[in-house]
């Protein structure tokens, strides 16, 4: 499935430290992520994944390592404005914001677009067609407010799409989605990485889902966890969550963990 | 009515009144729309301090004023995101102090004969024409910038995380829309005085947001309210001799509980 060819390295975290006020929340993590992979990532609540995903993106400088996106740093990365497509974990701050789904989806091509100029019609085109991707074309022109939670959900996968990023970040795409459309979407995402050579992180609670879509899994809970390769490990899972994972895991499903470094 | 326009001091009045309001209209819907209604109460009365030290000092308040309301913008700005202390309670210090300062430098210069009342409350028949020229020069920076970036001010006002990561200069332009704040209420003063500047930031946006589904319709509406109110508010209380600051307000206020009265019959068809 890999190509042969020589990948570069889509990310590269060595040695990252974070810490919200005295408390470690990242400690000494390193990882490399080729180009083009599907990489899950799993932990418990609090555990520091969406910490990871922002140090990665370069909205959390971390205090002691470094971050590096396609090599280059990623506060220097976003100003290209076309290479990061990112879901937040809790992305409609302001429920009464007058946007229509459209509009919010058209957000995603600003930073192609450039300053000093409006979105045209192609981009309103672009957007349209990953509104369909999404199986919500209907709510174009719905507000983002008015829609339920699955559907506005849906919204900002689309959004993240529409940048056309060679990287797709995504904190918990598929919270409040029903179940047959999460299986979708994990799907359009993986027939897109391949089309495209995206290189997709998705943090999830769904093991399930991750084992059966993904091709590396990375478990976090303050330091990356390594396990043999493959299958997933329950041990493994369960070092890393603290707590029984059977009921979530059924069977030895085959996987492979990124090169990571812990230790 | 004729006679009302060909007086001098009228038409500046009125001219000056649009003018602000026209501002105020289209800075409202951000200001609404990023909940930062209690930045502009505190911006505008940490102006006072400024407006005395120029009193004192015997300079144009206008440029003291400006001094005092950046530096309290950016010290609530940076009191939020480099320390702990909330933002609520940053403002809450900086403009009580600020107008406590104001108060001392007031006996200090024991300028008790200057028109305090005025920049307290508002005094629009005492523009000159050079408080119509600074008030031109910032509303054309304003709006020049507001329409430059307005692309990029609603992206980081709708997700701040997304925009910065799609190259959005987000620290820069939080700081612009201080500094555009700042720039707006001094000029406000002029209208309805320190202790109203805020109703102007913040009432057009509330009552657009209760009218308008759409941003740009949002945008338009709390403009054409701001504008209205204003002029209408000023031939009012020409017409029944009420302080006029204090009109506008009220037109406003009025306003708003119609069309939040109105709102569910709106939003319902
Ligand atoms: N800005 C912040 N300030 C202080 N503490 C923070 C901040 N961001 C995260 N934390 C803390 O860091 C820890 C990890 O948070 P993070 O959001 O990365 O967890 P997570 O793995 O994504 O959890 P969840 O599954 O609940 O989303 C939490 O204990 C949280 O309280
Ligand atoms: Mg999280």
């Amino acid at each position: 499935m890999t190509a042969p060819e020589i990948s570069e390295a889509a990310v590269k975290l060595e040695g990252v430290w974070v810490s919200f006020n005295g408390v470690t929340i990242l400690e000494d993590v390193s990882l490399t992520i080729e180009a083009g992979r599907y990489v899950g990532i799993l932990g418990p609540n609090g555990a520091g994944k969406s910490t990871l995903l922002k140090v990665i993106l370069g909205l959390i400088r971390p205090q002691r390592g470094e971050a590096r996106v396609f090599g280059e740093p990623p506060e220097k990365l976003r100003h290209h404005g076309n290479v990061v497509g990112y879901l937040p974990q809790r992305p409609l701050g302001n429920p009464r914001f007058p946007v229509t789904a459209l509009d919010v989806v058209l957000m995603g091509r600003y930073g192609r677009i450039g300053l000093f100029k409006r979105p045209r019609r192609e981009d309103r085109e672009m957007a349209r067609r990953r509104l369909e991707d999404l199986g919500i074309s209907h709510l174009a022109d719905r507000l983002i407010g008015d829609l339920s939670g699955g559907e506005q959900q849906r919204v900002f996968i689309a959004r993240a799409l529409g940048v056309e990023p060679r990287i797709l970040v995504l904190d918990e795409p598929t919270v409040s989605l029903d179940v047959c459309v999460q299986d979708d979407i994990f799907e359009m995402i993986n027939t897109l990485r391949e089309k495209l050579h995206l290189t997709v992180l998705i943090v999830s609670h769904d093991i399930g889902a991750v084992a059966r879509h993904m091709d590396d899994v990375v478990c976090i809970n303050r330091r990356i966890h390594v396990h043999q390769p493959p299958p997933i490990g329950r041990l493994g899972l369960e070092s890393t969550f603290g707590c029984a994972v059977e009921y979530l895991f059924h069977g030895e499903i085959p996987h492979r963990v990124v090169k990571s470094r812990d230790d | 009515m004729i006679d009302l326009f060909t007086l001098g001091f009228l038409q500046r009045a009125l001219v000056a009144g649009i003018l602000v309001s026209l501002l105020c209209g289209v800075l409202s819907t951000f200001v609404v729309l990023r909940r930062m209604a209690f930045i502009g109460v505190g911006i505008s009365h940490s102006a006072f301090g400024g407006v005395a030290l120029g009193f004192l000092l015997g300079v144009d308040p206008l440029w003291t004023g400006i001094g005092f309301a950046l530096m309290v913008a950016l010290l609530i700005e940076y009191a939020q995101t480099r320390t702990t202390v909330e933002e609520d309670t940053a403002i809450g210090i900086f403009f009580a102090a600020s107008m406590a300062l104001g108060l001392v430098f007031l006996h200090l210069s024991r300028a008790y004969n200057v028109d305090v009342f005025g920049f307290l409350f508002g005094n629009i028949l005492a523009i000159g024409a050079q408080q119509l020229w600074q008030i031109l020069v910032v509303t054309v920076g304003v709006l020049a910038v507001i329409l430059a970036f307005f692309k990029e001010l609603v992206f980081l006002s709708f997700d701040e995380e997304m925009a910065w990561v799609s190259g959005v200069p987000v620290k820069a332009l939080r700081y612009l829309f201080l500094v555009i704040m700042a720039l707006v209420v001094i000029v406000t003063i002029y209208l309805v005085g320190i202790i109203l500047v805020s109703a102007l930031l913040v009432i057009p946006g509330a009552i657009a947001q209760n009218l308008a589904r759409q941003l740009k319709t949002m945008v338009w509406v709390s403009t054409g309210v701001a504008v209205g109110s204003a002029v209408g508010g000023l031939m009012l209380s020409y017409a029944i001799d009420f302080p006029s600051g204090a009109t506008i307000v009220l037109v406003l206020a009025v306003l708003y509980l119609l069309t939040s009265g109105l709102r569910p019959w709106l939003h319902h068809r």
